[in-house]
């Protein structure tokens, strides 16, 4: 058994385990944490296949944002989470069944791929043109695919801009700047002239 | 004995199944789903990069990056519904999530 298969082995059940435990934890500040492991097995993995650059985006986008993010809403959220856990036995039969037969289906189909003729050549990709990981994808994500590269920011700009425009709530009472009526404001609405006679006062 | 390409396949269909699994048995915890939801994802680009590594075709890779981003998009806008749901109604119960009528 050589270092890369025991690896593996090592990586992939530590991802299986705490994936499960991802819903079966009955904390939620636990399941975010047991989700961080994962992707950062998932990224263990990907190294051990050769995309070196996806294992760290994998590491910065999900650990350092999204997993953040969730830990964020878990911590703010005032929920009783005790509550929310009921249920969770009446629907584990059809959910194990369920289960069962995708994960038969999907063995089946994964048995049959690793077996098929295609899956034989495992060329290297770093190794054949002797560039890295992150050159061959910038070579074809520049070039090939700018459009889709493109457009992905474009789903990420249109993603913020919901996510803030949801989020932002406008309390009543609280005094903003307003910069346009105020650069807007003329004499005569602050100032008034009054005539006042001597003697007498306002 | 070699690691294969159905190694890495069978990792990631038993993270798409306990991502499944998550949904169906936390059905009144929307941020579990949300996460079931991220390890199905996830198990999507394993595939991915496993087919784009072993058949040495770099497309592969440049579609989990897009995979990626999408994830990060829904899991945003997803988690800023549910900061808004909570602020309305007080509670995160699926089960009384139904003012649509769908």
């Amino acid at each position: 058994m050589t270092l890369a298969a025991i690896a593996f082995y090592v990586l992939a059940a530590i991802a299986v385990v705490s994936a499960f435990a991802v819903i079966a934890a009955r904390n939620p500040v636990h399941s975010v944490l047991f989700l961080i492991l994962t992707f950062f097995s998932a990224a263990g993995l990907f190294v051990l296949m050769g995309a070196e650059f996806l294992a760290m985006l994998l590491v910065v986008v999900y650990v350092g944002a999204v997993a953040v993010l969730f830990l964020f809403v878990v911590m703010m959220l005032d929920v009783d989470f005790v509550e929310l856990k009921q249920g969770f036995l009446s629907y584990l039969p059809i959910g194990a069944l369920v289960a069962l037969a995708l994960f038969a289906e999907l063995g089946l189909v994964a048995s049959a791929a690793g077996q098929a003729e295609a899956a034989r050549p495992a060329i290297a990709l770093n190794d054949a043109a002797a560039i890295t990981n992150a050159e061959a994808i910038g070579r074809v994500l520049y070039t090939q695919h700018l459009l889709l590269f493109q457009l992905a920011g474009l789903v990420l700009l249109v993603a913020m801009i919901g996510a803030i425009v949801l989020t932002l709530r406008h309390r009543p009472g609280v005094k903003r700047q307003d910069v346009a009526r105020q650069v807007g404001r003329r004499r005569s609405q602050g100032v008034e002239l009054k005539d006042v006679r001597p003697g007498q006062g306002l | 004995m070699t690691i294969g390409l159905e190694h890495y396949l069978f990792v990631a269909a038993a993270l798409f199944t306990i991502g499944v699994f998550g949904i169906f048995v936390n059905r009144k915890n929307v941020i579990i789903i949300l996460m079931s939801i991220e390890l199905v994802l996830l198990s999507v680009n394993i595939n991915l990069v496993a087919f784009s590594s072993f058949l040495g075709n770099i497309q592969g890779q440049i579609f989990a990056l897009m995979v990626l981003t999408v994830a990060a998009a829904e899991a945003a806008v997803g988690l800023a519904i549910l900061v808004t749901y909570f602020r309305n109604r007080g509670g995160i119960a699926v089960e009384d999530i139904n003012l649509m009528k769908g």
